[in-house]
């Protein structure tokens, strides 16, 4: 049976609506006061190390983001933490909220379809994100011209920004996910606490199960370099259905342009190369496109799973 | 017929579960229509699946002339619901609220301002406008409900429970407001259970049970079809004695009974009111009370489920 009228029918009203809802509401404040004032410490702690080494490193810039020093991590190992917590945070009540405020059938009688309802909340999320983490993006790199004394280069703005776009795909996904738990959990607690256990598990325990796993199903004794690399290959292969892996590759590839490859290399592939120079831009993103692709493609996925169960929801509270 | 509402062996199952069976329900323009019943007996369903909230499992709905399942949005701006026990975003005022609805009618911004402030007023809520909606009482979230329902100008309002959990002020007033829908034409269906308000607002109700409509018609002709009689006569006598056969022998009487001594209950399909106090009086006996009351649809309901239980 075909619906009539268009799916997108008032999406931009729920967009709006949420926005300004995310934007003033005060967990979005704490948790951007949080990030801000972790990801300020981290950066001013490299940006004071990266002093040092101004005039030795091309790309000076892409490191006051990466560097690390002790005890505090570097800049992108903060987003990558923090960042889950805020999407979850944005996502966890969107749909049983609307339900528990008894507010969803009222909304659901208005002249739109579910669909805009859904997507206007994961846009609303993702938009809110995106504003956050555009401002982080500028602070940093302010704070690298005062600091540093350097103007970023083209091409360090250009994977700046890729950057920005990948970390954006990455918390997709856990604002994507949050909100499947938000359809699937009638208690807003019960929701945030899933999709905060999904992320503890992927964030903890995801490694040391791929390596019992990859132990078990290719062992490796005896310095058998086929059966060593076997399960390295499988090693890789789960661990990369871990969003934060997926991630934390993006990150190396596009932040370090003298990575060139993100698995095992051979000696032999090694012929002809010059080992330590840059890559162009064009290239880390290629090398980083499949992790790019993985990551949208588990937004999509997540987002198409809320959508299939928001659909066939009873809207009777 | 202008029919704006038709079903049509309307069924809604979940699982083994029948919420609904076999609905064939019409109703005319202007009319306002009570469904009535005890929880659970498919009131909501049955508003749901004319809005296109949730898909029937068979039959057919026409609401205005479209299939709400296959074009909802056409129906839905044209139905104004205000659900059982509506919610609003307590952050938000009540204006704030009504902005955003508006904005999901696609109305235009000052338009929208325009009818904000007018469904405000006709909802008794201009002083109250600019106020956190969670800070409403329930009489007022209800009143809110209402003016939602009217910014969109509908030509259906379907209500679900309006009155229900309301301080009998409270309630008066809503049903005022109700009154006020049908002055303006629009078809009301609501849906109750506290019957005596429905009686007071509605030109036609159906009785709900267990998924089925089983009763159905203007208020006297339920109280005609479960009472069978749909007049009441309260007579106080001074003696007792020998009038019984005397009363049972009017016209039209169909029980009667006595209460105390000297008090008899009559029901009577007619107004015979003269004729029973001609015959008190010509059998010797002092009349000295005699009072007329119509049954009220708490009774036709009592009695309809009473019956019910006991055949079954």
């Amino acid at each position: 049976m075909r619906r009539e009228g268009s799916p997108w029918t008032g999406l931009w009203a729920v967009v709006l609506k949420e926005l300004a809802d995310h934007l003033s509401s005060v967990r979005m404040q704490l948790l951007e006061l949080l990030i801000f004032l972790t990801a300020f410490a981290a950066t001013f702690v490299a940006s004071r190390q990266l002093r040092a080494t101004v005039a030795e490193d091309p790309f000076v810039y892409l490191k006051l983001f990466t560097t690390q020093q002790d005890p505090l991590p570097s800049f992108v190992a903060f987003l990558g933490f923090f960042l889950p917590l805020a999407a979850i945070a944005l996502g966890f009540d969107s749909v049983n909220g609307e339900h528990n405020r008894r507010t969803l059938s009222r909304v659901l009688a208005q002249p739109i379809y579910r669909d805009a309802l859904l997507l206007g909340k994961f846009l609303a999320g993702i938009v809110t994100l995106g504003i956050s983490l555009l401002a982080l993006w500028l602070l940093v790199t302010g704070m690298g011209l005062l600091v540093l004394g350097v103007a970023p280069s083209g091409a360090e703005v250009a994977r700046g920004l890729l950057f920005l776009l990948s970390t954006l795909a990455y918390a997709g996904i856990w604002l994507a996910l949050a909100l499947v738990f938000s359809v699937i959990f009638r208690q807003p607690a019960t929701s945030a606490l899933a999709a905060m256990a999904v992320w503890l598990f992927f964030a903890v325990f995801w490694d040391i199960t791929v390596q019992v796993v990859a132990q078990a199903f290719r062992p490796a004794y005896g310095g058998d370099p086929f059966a060593a690399l076997a399960q390295v290959r499988l090693q890789l292969f789960l661990s990369r259905l871990s969003p934060n892996t997926l991630f934390a590759e993006l990150v190396i590839a596009l932040l370090n342009p003298e990575v060139r490859a993100l698995g095992p290399v051979f000696i032999t592939q090694l012929e002809g190369a010059v080992l330590n120079s840059p890559l162009p831009v064009g290239q880390s993103l290629l090398l980083a496109w499949p992790q790019f692709t993985g990551l949208l493609a588990g937004v999509l996925l997540l987002f198409a799973g809320s959508y299939v169960l928001f659909q066939r929801q009873e809207v009777r509270a | 017929m202008n029919a704006v509402i038709e079903t049509k062996d309307l069924s809604k199952h979940y699982g083994p579960v029948i919420a609904v069976d076999r609905l064939t329900l019409t109703l005319p323009k202007g009319e306002v229509f009570g469904l009535l019943g005890p929880n659970g007996s498919g009131k909501t369903t049955t508003i749901l699946m004319l809005l296109g909230l949730t898909d029937p499992t068979a039959g057919t709905v026409r609401v205005l002339g479209h299939d709400p399942s296959r074009n909802p949005l056409e129906v839905k701006r044209r139905v104004g619901y205000l659900p059982d026990s509506v919610g609003f975003y307590d952050e938000l005022t009540a204006r704030e609220n009504l902005r955003y609805t508006a904005r999901l009618n696609g109305l235009p911004r000052p338009e929208a301002e325009t009818r904000i402030t007018e469904v405000l007023g006709r909802a008794g809520l201009t002083s109250v406008a600019d106020r956190l909606a969670g800070a409403f009482s329930r009489g007022m979230r209800q009143r809110l409900g209402l003016a939602e329902v009217l910014l969109k100008r509908p030509e259906i309002a379907i209500l679900d429970e309006p009155t229900a959990g309301l301080d009998p002020e409270a309630a008066m007033e809503f049903l005022d407001l109700i009154r006020d829908l049908k002055a303006h034409d629009i078809t009301v269906l609501l849906s109750s259970h506290l019957l005596h308000q429905v009686q007071a607002v509605c030109d036609r109700v159906g009785l709900f049970h267990k998924g089925k409509m089983v009763l159905e018609g203007t208020f006297d002709s339920l109280a005609d079809q479960v009472l069978g009689g749909a007049y009441r006569i309260t007579i106080e006598t001074s003696r007792p004695d020998g009038l019984e056969p005397a009363l049972r022998a009017i016209p039209g009487v169909t029980s009667l009974s006595q209460e105390r001594p000297g008090q008899f209950k009559l029901e009577t399909q007619v107004d015979c009111r003269a004729e029973v106090a001609r015959r008190v009086v010509s059998a010797g006996v002092d009349l000295l009370g005699l009072a007329l009351e119509r049954p009220s649809l708490d009774e036709v309901y009592a009695r309809y489920f009473r019956k019910v239980d006991h055949e079954a």
